[in-house]
C-alpha cells in the first residue's frame, strides 16, 4: 500500500461518515425547529453550530445553519465540502477504490456541485445524503477486499464517529433541558430504536448517555467504534511485542478504552462536556499518530536502520 | 415520420463511410436498419445516456484544470474483417520498422552509412537523446505501446498521419466507448459480431512482463502517472486498475544504488516494470530538466544498469519526429526488406531547397505542422489561414525550415454524427494501438475514431473540441474467439425461501410456477410456527 494511497483511503473513511452524521444532526435538529413551539431559535441554531466547531459571528438561524452545515461548498463543515473532499481523495486513488464505490462517490458529487444540496428541501437534501453515504460505506464494504487499505476506509470511519457522536452528546448540553432532549440526541445518533429495544421507552437521560457511550453492541456507540478502531490498528500493525502495544496510535485509543470501560457511569456524568472535549482530543491525536505512522513516514524507519 | 439518416449529404470529394452518394455501403446496412427502428426521440434519449454515464463514471478529461466528460457519439464506425487485416498488418510493420530504427540510430547507425537517412535529421531532433545510446533495453522492446494516426482520403485508402511511440494516449477510452456503447444500443450491437477490445490490459501487462529485467522471476509493474491534474490521468487510474498494478507518482518511487523501489506502508519494495506516462523531459531530474518534480532522480541510471525496464523507452520521439516521419516508407524497405502497406501522407520537406521552394509558393492550399508539434497545436491550414497569418507563417519557416512540414489538405473521411437530432457528416481519424511484446506486435482490433465535432473541422484532437465514436471491427470466421457457456443444467437450485415471507403472495405475478413453489416452502416455513414478536 502506498503512503499516499493509505491516506486517501482514509480520509475517504472519514468524510463519508462526515456526510452521514452531519445529516443526521441537520435532519433532527431542523426538524425540532419546525416542531416545537416554545424552542429558541437562536439558541438551538448557535448550539448546532457550537457543536459542530463552526465559528461563527452574527445572527444565527436556520439558513444559516443550512448554508455553512449543509450547501456551502467553501465551508469546510459543510456536507457539500466533505462530498468534494472525499471525491478528491477517491480520484487521488482511483486504481485502489472499486469502481462502484468512484461511481457512488463521483455521482453525489455531481449532483452537489449542480447544486442539488441547495436546491432540493433540506428533508430531502439530507435523506439524500444519508443513503448516498451509506451507499459508499456499504459498497466498500461489499467490493473491496478486506486488505489494509480497506482498513483505513474503516479507520477513518470509526475515528470520525468518536468524533461526532461525542460532538452530538454535547447539543444535549446546549439545548434548554427539557425531558425529551436526550430522546433528540438518541435519534440525531440513529439510536432512538436501538435504544428503546434495549431499555424500553424509559425516559431517563443516564440511561441514555450510557447507551451512546458505553454499549458495545449499538455500531454508533463510543465504545463501539473505539473497539473497530483498535482492531483496525491492530489488523494493519500486527505485531506482537512483549511489552505495550504497536504504535503511538493504538496506545492513545487504548487509553480511551480503558476511560471508557472503567469510570463508573456517575464520573463520566459529573462533568460530561470535559469527558467529550477529552474523547475529541483523543480523536485528533489518534489521527495525528496514524499520519505520522502511515502517511508522512512514507520510509519506514527499521529500513533505513538495515541499509546504512 | 422522417427516417433517422434521411436527408444526409455527404460532402462532396470526401470519403463517407457509410453513405457512397445515397447508398448505404454494404457494411453499415446493420447498422441503418436497426437503428431506424428506434425513433429520433429514443436515440436522442441513448444519446444522453451516453453522456451522462461518462459524467458518472468520471470518464474525463481536464482541460485547463476543468473535467470535462469526453463526447461519444451515438453512432458506431464500421471496419471490416477484410479492411481491418490490412490496417492491421500495415500498423505491425511499421511498428517494427520503428523499432529497428530506433535500435540503429542509438546503436550503430548502420542506416546513416548506408545513406538511407542523413544523420542531421536524426541528431537535430530535440527528442535524439544522447544519453540513450548504448542502452540495451530488456527483449529488444523500446516501443511497448503505439499509437499510430490513420486517415482515409476521397480514395478511401488508409494513410498514415502520424507515428506516436512516445506516450500515445486515448485507449482508456477504446474500452470505455465499447462499455458504454453495448448498453446504449443492444440491439444494434447484438445485431453484429464485433471483435472485442476487453483483453488489452492483459495484453499489455503480459507484454511489460515480458520486457522486464532478465532474471526477474516474477515482475512487478507500475503505472507512472504526473498525478491526477494530468489531462490523461483518467487512463492512468483505468489501466493501473485493469492491470491490477500500482499507480505511482514521481515521489512514491526511488532509485537506489541502481535499483527502483516504491515506498509503501510497509516501506521499499522493488520495481522492476515502469510503465511511465511521463514525458521524458520530467522523468530524471539528473538528466533532464532539473526543476521536474514529476521524476524519480536516479531512473536512467537504473535503467542504463538493466535493472528496471522504462516502457516506452526513453529517447523514442525522435522516432516519431514528423521530418523522421518522410523517411519511412524508406526505412521499411531497408530495414525489413518489405513494401510499406500502409502508405505516408504526401510530404514536403521544408529542408529541402526545391521543397521549400514550392512549399512558399502554395503556401495558401497546404497543410503546414511543427514537426515537434502534438495535440494539434501549431498547424496552420492554408486555405482556411488570413493573409497575415500566412505572411508570418512564411517567415518562421524561413527562420527554421527543420521545425516544420507541409502536407496537401487531405479531407479526412466522414462518419454520419448526432449533432441535434439530426445525423451530418463529421470527419474522422483512427488511431490504432500496438503493443509490441519483443517476440510479436499485436495490434488492438478497434483503436480510437476520433471525431471533429464542429462542421468541416479537420482537427480531430479532444483538446480541440473533439469526441469519438465506438469502432467496431467486425469478426471474420477466421478470428472467431471461442466462447465457453455454463452448461444449462447441473447448477444448484437456489436454497428456497427461508425466514418469514407473507403466505398471501405477492399479488398478479405470484402467479407463476416460481411463485407458487416458494410459497409451498413458505407454508412449510409457517407451519413450524414462529411466535409472531
Amino acid at each position: 500500500m502506498l503512503s499516499r494511497i493509505a491516506e486517501a483511503l482514509f480520509w475517504i473513511g472519514r468524510y463519508i461518515e462526515r456526510i452521514e452524521c452531519t445529516a443526521r444532526i441537520l435532519d433532527v435538529y431542523l426538524q425540532l425547529l419546525v416542531e416545537d413551539p416554545v424552542i429558541d431559535q437562536e439558541t438551538t441554531c448557535r448550539s448546532i453550530l457550537a457543536a459542530m466547531g463552526v465559528q461563527h459571528e452574527g445572527e444565527a438561524d436556520q439558513a444559516t445553519v443550512l448554508r455553512l452545515l449543509l450547501h456551502d461548498r467553501s465551508s469546510p463543515h459543510s456536507i457539500a465540502y466533505a462530498v468534494e473532499a472525499a471525491r478528491e481523495n477517491a480520484r487521488r486513488s482511483r486504481e485502489v477504490v472499486s469502481a462502484e464505490v468512484w461511481e457512488a462517490i463521483n455521482t453525489t458529487y455531481n449532483s452537489v456541485i449542480s447544486g442539488r444540496l441547495a436546491r432540493s428541501r433540506p428533508a430531502d437534501a439530507f435523506r439524500l445524503s444519508l443513503e448516498r453515504a451509506n451507499m459508499v460505506s456499504a459498497l466498500a464494504d461489499n467490493t473491496q477486499s478486506h486488505d489494509d487499505g480497506w482498513q483505513f476506509i474503516v479507520l477513518g470511519r470509526h475515528i470520525e464517529r468518536v468524533d461526532m457522536t461525542s460532538r452530538l452528546i454535547l447539543t444535549r448540553t446546549y439545548a434548554t433541558g427539557s425531558a425529551s432532549t436526550w430522546q433528540i440526541t438518541l435519534r440525531a445518533c440513529g439510536a432512538a430504536h436501538a435504544f428503546t429495544r434495549t431499555y424500553r421507552a424509559i425516559e431517563s437521560p443516564r440511561a441514555a448517555v450510557e447507551f451512546l457511550l458505553l454499549d458495545r453492541l449499538f455500531p454508533r456507540s463510543v465504545a463501539y467504534s473505539l473497539g473497530e478502531v483498535a482492531r483496525c490498528l491492530e489488523e494493519l500493525d500486527p505485531r506482537q511485542r512483549r511489552i505495550g502495544f504497536g504504535g503511538d496510535a493504538a496506545r492513545i485509543i487504548g487509553q480511551a478504552r480503558a476511560r471508557m470501560d472503567y469510570l463508573s457511569l456517575t464520573e463520566l456524568l459529573a462533568d460530561l462536556p470535559a469527558e467529550m472535549g477529552v474523547l475529541q482530543q483523543v480523536c485528533a491525536d489518534a489521527s495525528n499518530a496514524v499520519a505520522k505512522r502511515y502517511f508522512e513516514g512514507a520510509v519506514a524507519p527499521e529500513w533505513l536502520g538495515g541499509a546504512l | 415520420m422522417d427516417e433517422l439518416f434521411d436527408g444526409y449529404q455527404a460532402q462532396p470529394s470526401t470519403y463517407d463511410e457509410m453513405f457512397d452518394g445515397a447508398q448505404v455501403r454494404p457494411g453499415y446496412l446493420g447498422v441503418r436498419r436497426q437503428m431506424e427502428r428506434l425513433s429520433s426521440d429514443e436515440v436522442r434519449l441513448r444519446a444522453d445516456y451516453l453522456s451522462h454515464t461518462y459524467l458518472d463514471q468520471g470518464v474525463t478529461f481536464d482541460i485547463g484544470g476543468e473535467e470535462r466528460p469526453f463526447p461519444l457519439d451515438i453512432v458506431p464506425r464500421l471496419i471490416e474483417a477484410e479492411t481491418w487485416a490490412h490496417v492491421e498488418s500495415g500498423v505491425a510493420q511499421r511498428v517494427r520498422a520503428l523499432e529497428a530504427f530506433l535500435a540503429d540510430i542509438y546503436g550503430e547507425g548502420q542506416a546513416f552509412l548506408d545513406g538511407v537517412i542523413p544523420r542531421r535529421v536524426v541528431t537535430s531532433s530535440p527528442h535524439y537523446l544522447r544519453v540513450a545510446s548504448g542502452i540495451q533495453p530488456p527483449a529488444g522492446v523500446r516501443v511497448h505501446v503505439a499509437g499510430i494516426d490513420l486517415i482515409r482520403g476521397a480514395d478511401g485508402e488508409f494513410r498514415v498521419l502520424e507515428d506516436n511511440v512516445r506516450i500515445p494516449s486515448g485507449v482508456s477510452y477504446v474500452m470505455t466507448n465499447r462499455r458504454a456503447m453495448s448498453a446504449a444500443l443492444p440491439e444494434v450491437f447484438a445485431h453484429h459480431r464485433i471483435r472485442p477490445v476487453s483483453q488489452y490490459p492483459a495484453k499489455l501487462l503480459a507484454a511489460l512482463r515480458a520486457c522486464a529485467p532478465s532474471g526477474v522471476a516474477d515482475p512487478v509493474v507500475v503505472v507512472l502517472s504526473p498525478g491526477a491534474y494530468n489531462p490523461a490521468y483518467f487512463e492512468h487510474a483505468l489501466l493501473a486498475r485493469l492491470m491490477g498494478t500500482r499507480l505511482v507518482e514521481g515521489r512514491d518511487l526511488m532509485a537506489q544504488r541502481g535499483s527502483v523501489m516504491v515506498r509503501t506502508t510497509d516501506g521499499p519494495r522493488p520495481v522492476h516494470v515502469i510503465y511511465r506516462r511521463v514525458d521524458d523531459d520530467f522523468l530524471d531530474p539528473v538528466h533532464f530538466r532539473r526543476d521536474s518534480v514529476l521524476g524519480v532522480p536516479g531512473l536512467l541510471n537504473a535503467a542504463r544498469g538493466g535493472n528496471v525496464t522504462i516502457a516506452n523507452a526513453v529517447g523514442n520521439g525522435v522516432a516519431d519526429d514528423k521530418l523522421v516521419y518522410t523517411y519511412l516508407p524508406d526505412l521499411i524497405r531497408y530495414y525489413l526488406e518489405e513494401d510499406p502497406i500502409l502508405p505516408n501522407v504526401d510530404t514536403w520537406r521544408l529542408e529541402d531547397p526545391s521543397h521549400r521552394e514550392e512549399v512558399l509558393d502554395r503556401l495558401d492550399e497546404l497543410v503546414v505542422k511543427p514537426v515537434n508539434g502534438a495535440g494539434g497545436k501549431g498547424i496552420v491550414i492554408g486555405p482556411r489561414a488570413t493573409k497575415p497569418e500566412l505572411d508570418v507563417l512564411r517567415q518562421k519557416l524561413i527562420d527554421d525550415p527543420r521545425g516544420w512540414i507541409a502536407q496537401p489538405v487531405v479531407q479526412l473521411s466522414t462518419v454520419p454524427t448526432l449533432i441535434g437530432n439530426r445525423m451530418a457528416p463529421r470527419h474522422v481519424d483512427l488511431r490504432p494501438f500496438a503493443v509490441n511484446s519483443g517476440d510479436k506486435v499485436w495490434v488492438l482490433p478497434g483503436g480510437l475514431t476520433r471525431v471533429a465535432l464542429p462542421e468541416g473541422e479537420l482537427i480531430v484532437n479532444s483538446s480541440q473540441g473533439g469526441g469519438s465514436k465506438d469502432t467496431w471491427i467486425l469478426a471474420s470466421d477466421g478470428n472467431r474467439e471461442p466462447v465457453e457457456a455454463q452448461p444449462a443444467t447441473g447448477g444448484h437450485a437456489l436454497h428456497p425461501a427461508g425466514g418469514a415471507r407473507s403466505s398471501r403472495g405477492g399479488g398478479a405475478h405470484a402467479v407463476t410456477a416460481q411463485g407458487q413453489a416458494q410459497s409451498t416452502a413458505v407454508d412449510l416455513q409457517s407451519n413450524e410456527g414462529s411466535a409472531p414478536c
